[in-house]
Formats: structure tokens, C-alpha cells, sequence
């Protein structure tokens, strides 16, 4: 490091092992995953998939670690300028923005089958032959609880389980609010307070959708493979109820440094990050809310 | 365009700064945008000549009718790999590395803004295709199914390394989206003072249309590949009518995604050209700010036009109606674009140095392929071309003749500033008529066979498609070979043997990228320049 760094000029990092071991990493987990779920297709046994899937992510962790290390303590020496701290929203944002997109691919599947496929195939609005040829039986509905071939299901109310997550959910972004409002203020009293709030409501959100997806597989026989009824609505959940994870472990990392004594009002950069990834896994959850559950 | 009022970096540069790293280190570890651009660019080529040829094999098992040299399974995993090699390997990660390369320099950055993301987004790159060509090994061999992956092709008949398939994919979709971020970023945040947006060079403004583009739909793709994971592998049904879906279903969310994915490999396309135009017409770019508005415009319409790849998949004719208006509607911007270029020629003083060689190419034979791409706009007469040979002519015309030409326009144009020396021009120039000549035998009779009801995606074909089968094919080994002219100057020049260059490489050229030396330092603008 030849060169002094002041928080006025733009802070380009020396040479970093940690992308490399992240791509490898990566490369790992999809040969792992790949091949784990082509072995199980054919034989049944995941075979060596298995274990080059576990070093994958096992590397991965391991990388994070190193490199957010890195950048905590780049940070904490004060080399990131004020740019950078709009890069990084910047790129915080648009990385949000693709992952919204992400859950688009999976609500355009839901509104195509329940605006198009499935009352085509009831026959809807000119597809009279196709009902006739192929499933003359079928009666087009939704949700789907009779498929075209015959696979039988139960819907997923609204008012129980789901109900009762929406409003952890909705609570929890207010919580996380309120931890930005005490770190703006300097009062690290409230933000240790409602970020902690946040993860435990997080996490109980969590505990409940797999007492939802317990309740769903062992009695409606609502399943991942129940026609499109099921697909979408295990798809959209669980990719959500990842995120939601990922958001978890997020905010516990951030409750560690907050702990630790890092963030100020004016740098806390991954704070923020952590707070728009919770109210965006929030929104996500709404929309799922009404178009999965409730109409 | 951009003046500089003055500039501290040129001369010491080179001095405040250490230079890379040595040996293999520097490019595993680097956070230089000059060494990652270079990475990208050097990958780009050789998946370039290693999809080219698997278009070899395609071009020698058409060079007769019958079945001669390869099985049809085989023939069916080269027109698959080829594709997604060349769309996802060998043009984007061509763009992403001109990008790299040339906004820092072009916008007065110090670099990119996310330096670290950068070099991961360029690293994953290699494994992902390692993965997918490795599939090719694999039992049950690769994928089969063409690049568009339709269902049910991809999920109830395709081997099981369509797992390994899928995975590829979304680690190409997380590099793209990685790279498409830091773009976007850097262009909005690390101009220099006075560099205005209306001052930012048109490939600048190109790409970050380009970016905003990727991040909005390869996540789009990233959810179509898991859905053919999950339905081949999970026993979900969204393209299998027996369960409530639709197989049509998985060609509306490709397309969504495929359709602005050529945009993709477009829009910068037009960036570069709009860049060498100028300077060896030696007149500034006719119409600049409809240049911007153009591309913009594309860029909304790409997303309503996704259909038009599906007319005879079945469609209500509103549909299908709504689908080609809009599709005709891009031809609009696009036609100010040509325009432009015309009138920026208009009463210049041309020179025809290589990069304006390629960039003339460019604005013929892209034109050619768009106009081609009007006429399959029409959804009546589409009904006749679908799926033929036809289509085939179009999209290469745009992708080979269009993108891949402005990026080799762009290497000759840029690679004295990149390298410090002048490459052989005399090689450059065997290169650029060799090409223009084979690649025009190569796709220019595609479209006769393709009229004639040739279809494409078949090993083999009627007695009467004979004669020019064999052409295309001369054309296409030609072109292959053409290529390795490229190969062997591109190591000449990275060898620096050449007459060293000034900073300004072209007496007409302007930008930022000219101020600074040649070769460009390690580092440059690590202080921004100001901007009149």
C-alpha cells in the first residue's frame, strides 16, 4: 500500500484472493448440486455429488467471511469515501431490483396458469376441443384442486398460519424501522432493542412456515408435485422463505456489529443494506399474501 | 464531444502508482479494470474459436444431404452448445470486457466501482462453462435441446445433465447481473466533474442502457431455467398441461427474457460504431441526442415485443396482431440510428483505416438483417419462415455480421491504445476482406434455402438444398479460418511488436480515452480530470 488513503479520494482495493474463492466455490456447489440431482433421478443415491456440494458451500461461508472481513475493516479505518458509500446503495438497490424481477418469473407462472392455461384447458374462451380431447372430466378452478390428470389437493387458507405471518412480517419491517430511527439518533439503546425484535420476529416467521409446509404435505396433501396449484404456491414461498432466511442471517450478523460497536449515523453502510432487504423480502411477502393466498 | 481543461494524471500516472502484480497472482486476484476487461476479452475469443467450432461441425455435417459425420443427437448438442456458447460466452462477455476496459477511461473513473465484484463476476464466468461443456462428455451427452431450451424438449426428453445445464445457467445470469450492476453504477456515480450526461460518449450511454436491460431480465431466465429444473427433477407441472400448465407458458417467460437479451448484444454494438464513425469521417456524430433517445426507445420496446418469436406457437390474433405492430415499431429508432451514421458520413473526410473497414461492414450488413427481421415481423408471412433457414440468415446477419463485427471494429480500434503499438495492418486488412467475403457466402444463401422451406435444427436435407448447402459450408470453413488471421495478429500485437503509438492513435478521434498515454497506465484518473 504505497499510497495514503483519504476518505477524498475513491477507494480502489489491492488484489483480493476472495473472488477467485467464491467462483470455485460456486463452481463446486453447481457441479455438486448438478450431478447430486441427476444421480438421485437415476439411481436414488446422491453419490459423490453430495459431498463436492458440501465443500462448495462450506467454501462459500468461508469466503464471505474473508472478504466482509475485509471490507468491515476497510471500512473501519475510514477508506471508504462518501462516493463509495453511493456506490454501494447504488449497487444495493439494482441487486434488489434483479431480485425482484427473480420473484416476476414466478408471479407471471402464477397469473399465466390461473388467467390462461387452466381455463383454456376447462375449454375457456374457444378451446372447447381441446376439453374434449384430451380431459373432457376436467372442470377449470382456482386454486386447483383437481388437476387435469387427476391429482388431488386442498387449498391453502388465508386466515390461520398465513394471516398470522403477515402480520409478523408487517411488524417486523416496522421494527427494523424503528432500529434505523435509533441508529440515525445515536441511541444504539433502541436500535440493539428493535434489531433484536426484528431477528426474533424473522425467525418466528420462519418456525411457522414450516408448520405451514408440515400442515400442507400431511394434510391437505398440498405438495410440491400437486399440479400448478402447488408448484407455484411451494416455488413462490419458498424461494420468499429463502430470502427470508438469507434476511435473518443478515440481521444477525448486523445485530453481532452493532454489538461490537461498529455503525455510526452517518457510516453504516451494511445497516441499510440489511434494512431494504428486509422491507423488500416485506413487500415480496404482501404480494404473496394476496395473490397466492388470499384471491 | 469533451475537452479536458487539464489533466494531472497523464504524465504521473505512472510513477504514484505501483504497477500489477506479477505472475498468476495478478490475474486471479486482480481488482484492475484494465487486467479484467483484458480477462474478459481473452475469454470471449476463445470461446469465440471453441463455439466457432462446434459451427464447424454443423457446417460439415451439412456440407451434403444424408447422415455422414456425426449422429443426430450429436448434431442436435452442437446447434445447442454453439448457441449458448456464442450469445453467452463468446458476445457478452465481449461487450462486458469493452466496458471494462473503456468507460473508466471514457468517463475519467478511476476505476470501476465495485472492483472486487468485478473480478468475481468475470471468474465465474470460465467455471460455468466449464460446466457446460463438460456436460457434453457426460452420459446421456449434453444439451440437446437447443439454446432456447423450450419445454418439453428441456424437461420430459433431455438427459439428466440438464441439471448440470440449469446450474451453468444461472451462474452465467449471476455474472451478468454482477457486471451489469458495476456498469450502471460506475456510469452513475464516477463521472468526472463536467462530464454531463448528455456529454457521455455513445458507447457509455449504450451500455448502460445494456445493463439496465440485464439486471431487469436474466433474472427473468434464472427463474425459466429453475422451473425446468424443478419440472424435470421435482415433478412440478408449469409446462405440462396434465397438471394445470403450459408448455407455451415456458416460451412467454423465455422470450420476456430472450427477446431483450438481443438487445443485449446489440446496443453496445451501436455504441462502438457511433464511436469509430465520427472519428474516420472526421465530423462529430450526426444527431447525438436522438442517438440516446433511439436507444432508449429500443430498449422499452424490447420488453412488449417478446411474442413475435412465437406466432405459429398459437396466440389469439390480438395478439398476434399487437406483437407485430410493436415489432415493426423498433425498426423506427433503429432506422434514426442508421440515419445517423449515413449523415455523420455525409460530406466527411472518410478514411477507411480497419476499424472503419469493420464499422461500414457493420452498417451494410446489419441493415440487411434487420431489414430481414421486418420481414419476419410479419406475422402472415412468418407463418412461411418460421423455423427455417431463413431465421437462421437473420439472426446471424445481426449477431455475426452486427454484434460480432463492431466488436472486432472496436478491437482494432482501441487495441493500439490497449497494447501501445500499431498492430500489422496488413494482416488486419487480409482479415477484414476475407471475413466480409466468406461471411457473406456463408449466410447470404441461407436466406434462399431458408425461402425455399429449408428447416433449421436438422442434420440433414432435401436433394434441391444440395448446391447451396455446399457454399454456406466453403463460406463457413472460410470464415473459421479467417479468424485465426485474427488469433495470430491479436498475439503479435499483445507481444507489443509494432510501431509504438501516440496517446491520440487516431488524428480524429476524441474522448477521454485519447488523453491518456498509450499504452494506457496501470491506473489512470486516480484524480478526476475536470471537464469543460
Amino acid at each position: 500500500m504505497s499510497q495514503q488513503h483519504d476518505s477524498q479520494s475513491y477507494y480502489v482495493p489491492e488484489q483480493s484472493p476472495w473472488p477467485i474463492v467464491g467462483a470455485f466455490a460456486l463452481f463446486l456447489i453447481a457441479l455438486g448440486a448438478g450431478t447430486t440431482i441427476a444421480k438421485i433421478h437415476q439411481t436414488g443415491d446422491p453419490g459423490w455429488g453430495k459431498t463436492v456440494l458440501i465443500a462448495g458451500i462450506v467454501i462459500v461461508v468461508l469466503m464471505m467471511i474473508g472478504w466482509f472481513k475485509d471490507q468491515i475493516h476497510e471500512s473501519m479505518q475510514g477508506m471508504h469515501s462518501e462516493q463509495l458509500g453511493v456506490s454501494y446503495k447504488q449497487g444495493m438497490s439494482w441487486f434488489i431490483l434483479s431480485e425482484v424481477m427473480f420473484f416476476m418469473a414466478f408471479f407471471g407462472a402464477l397469473f399465466y396458469a390461473r388467467v390462461l392455461s387452466v381455463p383454456w384447458l376447462g375449454g375457456e374462451p374457444n378451446n372447447e376441443m381441446t376439453h374434449l380431447v384430451l380431459w373432457p372430466d376436467f372442470t377449470a378452478m382456482w386454486p386447483l384442486e383437481k388437476t387435469p390428470d387427476g391429482t388431488e389437493t386442498q387449498a391453502m387458507g388465508w386466515t390461520g398460519l398465513p394471516l398470522i405471518n403477515t402480520l409478523i412480517l408487517l411488524t417486523s419491517s416496522i421494527t427494523m424501522h424503528m432500529a434505523h430511527v435509533g441508529l440515525e439518533k445515536n441511541n444504539r439503546k433502541q436500535m440493539k432493542l428493535f434489531l433484536t425484535l426484528t431477528v426474533l420476529l424473522g425467525s418466528i416467521f420462519l418456525y411457522l412456515q414450516v408448520l405451514e409446509y408440515v400442515h400442507a404435505y400431511r394434510d391437505l396433501n398440498l405438495t410440491l408435485d400437486a399440479g400448478i396449484y402447488g408448484n407455484t404456491f411451494f416455488l413462490l414461498t419458498g424461494f420468499h422463505g429463502m430470502h427470508v432466511t438469507v434476511g435473518t442471517l443478515f440481521l444477525i450478523v448486523i445485530l453481532a456489529r452493532v454489538w461490537c460497536g461498529h455503525f455510526s449515523n452517518d457510516n453504516h453502510f451494511a445497516f441499510m443494506a440489511a434494512s431494504w432487504y428486509w422491507h423488500f423480502v416485506d413487500v415480496v411477502w404482501l404480494g404473496l399474501f394476496i395473490f397466492v393466498y388470499i384471491i | 464531444m469533451t475537452t479536458l481543461t487539464e489533466n494531472p494524471n497523464v504524465a504521473a500516472t505512472a510513477d504514484t502508482h505501483h504497477g500489477p502484480a506479477k505472475g498468476l497472482k495478478r490475474w486471479l486476484y486482480t481488482t484492475n479494470h484494465k487486467d479484467i476487461g483484458s480477462l474478459y476479452l481473452w475469454f470471449a475469443f476463445i470461446m469465440f474459436l471453441i463455439g466457432g467450432a462446434m459451427a464447424m461441425v454443423i457446417r460439415a455435417e451439412l456440407f451434403q444431404p444424408g447422415l455422414q459425420i456425426v449422429d443426430p443427437h450429436f448434431f442436435n448438442q452442437m446447434t445447442t452448445v454453439h448457441g449458448l456458447i456464442m450469445v453467452f460466452g463468446a458476445v457478452m462477455p465481449a461487450f462486458t470486457g469493452l466496458a471494462n476496459w473503456m468507460i473508466p477511461m471514457m468517463i475519467g473513473a478511476p476505476d470501476m466501482a465495485l472492483p472486487r465484484m468485478n473480478n468475481f463476476s468475470f471468474w465465474i464466468l470460465p467455471f460455468a462453462f466449464l460446466i457446460l461443456i463438460m456436460t457434453l462428455f457426460m452420459e446421456g451427452g449434453g444439451p440437446a435441446f437447443g439454446w432456447t431450451f423450450y419445454a418439453p424438449l428441456s424437461t420430459t426428453y433431455s438427459s439428466d445433465t440438464t441439471a448440470l445445464f440449469v446450474f451453468s445457467v444461472h451462474i452465467m445470469g449471476i455474472s451478468s447481473i454482477m457486471g451489469a450492476i458495476n456498469v450502471i453504477v460506475t456510469i452513475w456515480n464516477m463521472r468526472a466533474p463536467g462530464m454531463t450526461w448528455m456529454k457521455m460518449p455513445l458507447f457509455v450511454w449504450t451500455w448502460f442502457i445494456t445493463a439496465f436491460l440485464l439486471i431487469a431480465v436474466m433474472p427473468v431466465l434464472a427463474g425459466a431455467v429453475t422451473m425446468v429444473l424443478t419440472d424435470k427433477f421435482f415433478g412440478t407441472s408449469f409446462f405440462d398441461a396434465a397438471g394445470g400448465g403450459d408448455p407455451v407458458m415456458f416460451q412467454h417467460i423465455f422470450w420476456f427474457f430472450g427477446h431483450p437479451e438481443v438487445y443485449i448484444m446489440i446496443l453496445p454494438a451501436f455504441g462502438v460504431i457511433s464511436a469509430i464513425v465520427p472519428t474516420f469521417a472526421r465530423k462529430p456524430l450526426f444527431g447525438y441526442a436522438s442517438m440516446v433517445y433511439a436507444t432508449a426507445s429500443i430498449a422499452l420496446l424490447s420488453f412488449v415485443v417478446w411474442a413475435h418469436h412465437m406466432f405459429t406457437t398459437g396466440m389469439p390474433l390480438f395478439g398476434e396482431l399487437f406483437f407485430m405492430y410493436c415489432t415493426m415499431l423498433i425498426s423506427v429508432p433503429t432506422g434514426v440510428k442508421v440515419f445517423n451514421w449515413v449523415a455523420t458520413l455525409w460530406r466527411g473526410s472518410i478514411s477507411f483505416e480497419v476499424p472503419m473497414l469493420f464499422a461500414l461492414a457493420f452498417i451494410v450488413l446489419f441493415t440487411i438483417g434487420g431489414f430481414s427481421g421486418l420481414m419476419l415481423a410479419i406475422t402472415p408471412v412468418d407463418f412461411q419462415y418460421h423455423d427455417t433457414y431463413f431465421v437462421v440468415a437473420h439472426f446471424h446477419y445481426v449477431l455475426v455480421t452486427g454484434a460480432v463485427f463492431s466488436i472486432i471494429a472496436a478491437a482494432y480500434y482501441w487495441l493500439p491504445k490497449w497494447t501501445g503499438v500499431m498492430y500489422d495492418v496488413t494482416l488486419a486488412k487480409a482479415h477484414f476482406w476475407c471475413s466480409l467475403i466468406s461471411v457473406n457466402l456463408l449466410f447470404f444463401p441461407m436466406h434462399f434455402v431458408g425461402l425455399a422451406g429449408m428447416p433449421r435444427r436438422i442434420p440433414d436435407y432435401s436433394l434441391q438444398f444440395a448446391d447451396f448447402n455446399q457454399w454456406i459450408s466453403i463460406g463457413g470453413f472460410a470464415f473459421g479460418l479467417s479468424q485465426l488471421i485474427f488469433l495470430a495478429l491479436l498475439i503479435k500485437a499483445c507481444r507489443k511488436q509494432g510501431k509504438p503509438v501516440d496517446a491520440k492513435v487516431w488524428d480524429g478521434a476524441e474522448g477521454l480515452e485519447w488523453e491518456v498515454a498509450s499504452p494506457a497506465p496501470y491506473h489512470t484518473f486516480s484524480t478526476p480530470p475536470k471537464i469543460k
